[in-house]
């Protein structure tokens, strides 16, 4: 038991570690904050999750140690990193930093004007 | 909702006082007990019986961890293909939730989506304005997603 466990814990850490891996590569190679930001807010949300649950399984298994910090961790990790990414990126657009130029629609610069004006389009694009 | 575990709790309470058995096994029956007898009362209460909501919150908790992993699983192969032929962008979509707790629900569910975070909610809360990583081929299959989230967020909040 305790030893497939240890397989488990294995697969989770270097997954973890993985995910994290390329979340950092896909900061450096996509080519702007939105698209960055997609690999920010997803990719090590899962990696760390990974990770802090391979570590708890780990001193669960192994020393019998029951750690609901790391539990708690998962948790907080888990719910706060999805509004950062959301925050950066609404910080981003409001102080003008420009899509990537292949980039094939910006519907939220005429919905700005629209609402400003107190004009409601609201069937737009999702229809 | 909230009522009701609250009388479920009373019920469970009652039950020990009545057999004088004050510790957790005793706890645990008398709180089966009430939750018949929530269950058999249920029409004279507002809202639904509350063990349905308390399914559908586990439902949307099992949606997300779902799209977490499907999201990572887009996102990686964006990332590891040679060429970066995606065409991102922003557009804006309606939503019929109300309150602000479920739009802040709809809103963290898009982001973990495949290919999908929110940039900005409109002030009245309807419209929410998404990045996607790839408009033109998912957004229909992202708007079907999006649906059911809405409907499993309903079902929560109904």
């Amino acid at each position: 038991m305790t030893e497939i466990i240890k397989v488990f814990v294995g697969i989770f850490v270097g997954l973890g570690a993985f995910l994290c891996m390329v979340t950092a590569l896909g900061i450096i190679r996509l080519p702007d904050v939105y698209t960055r930001n997609h690999a920010a807010s997803k990719g090590s949300t899962l990696g760390i999750m990974f990770i802090l649950i391979g570590a708890f399984l780990f001193f669960y298994v192994k020393e019998g140690h029951y750690n609901s910090r790391l539990l708690l961790g998962i948790v907080f990790i888990f719910i706060t990193s999805p509004v950062a990414g959301h925050l950066i990126s609404r910080a981003a657009y409001h102080t003008g930093v420009p899509l990537w130029k292949k980039s094939v629609l910006d519907e939220l610069k005429d919905k700005e004007k629209h609402e400003k004006h107190g004009l409601d389009r609201s069937n737009g694009e999702g229809k | 909702m909230a009522f009701q575990i609250l009388l479920n709790f009373f019920l469970a309470f009652l039950w020990m006082f009545l057999q004088n058995s004050f510790n957790s096994t005793g706890f645990f029956v008398g709180y089966l007990l009430g939750l018949l007898i929530i269950c058999g009362l249920r029409r004279f209460f507002q809202s639904r019986f509350y063990l349905l909501r308390v399914g559908a919150v586990v439902n949307l908790l099992f949606i997300f961890l779902k799209e977490l992993v499907m999201a990572n699983w887009a996102v990686f192969k964006v990332i590891l293909k040679p060429k970066l032929d995606m065409q991102p962008g922003i557009f804006a979509m309606p939503t019929t939730l109300e309150s602000k707790w479920e739009v802040t629900v709809l809103a963290n569910l898009i982001t973990l989506t495949p290919g999908t975070f929110v940039v900005d909610v409109s002030a009245d809360n309807k419209i929410l304005y998404i990045h996607a990583m790839d408009v033109p081929d998912v957004e229909d299959a992202i708007t079907d997603i999006r649906e059911s989230f809405e409907k499993a967020i309903m079902e929560v909040s109904r």
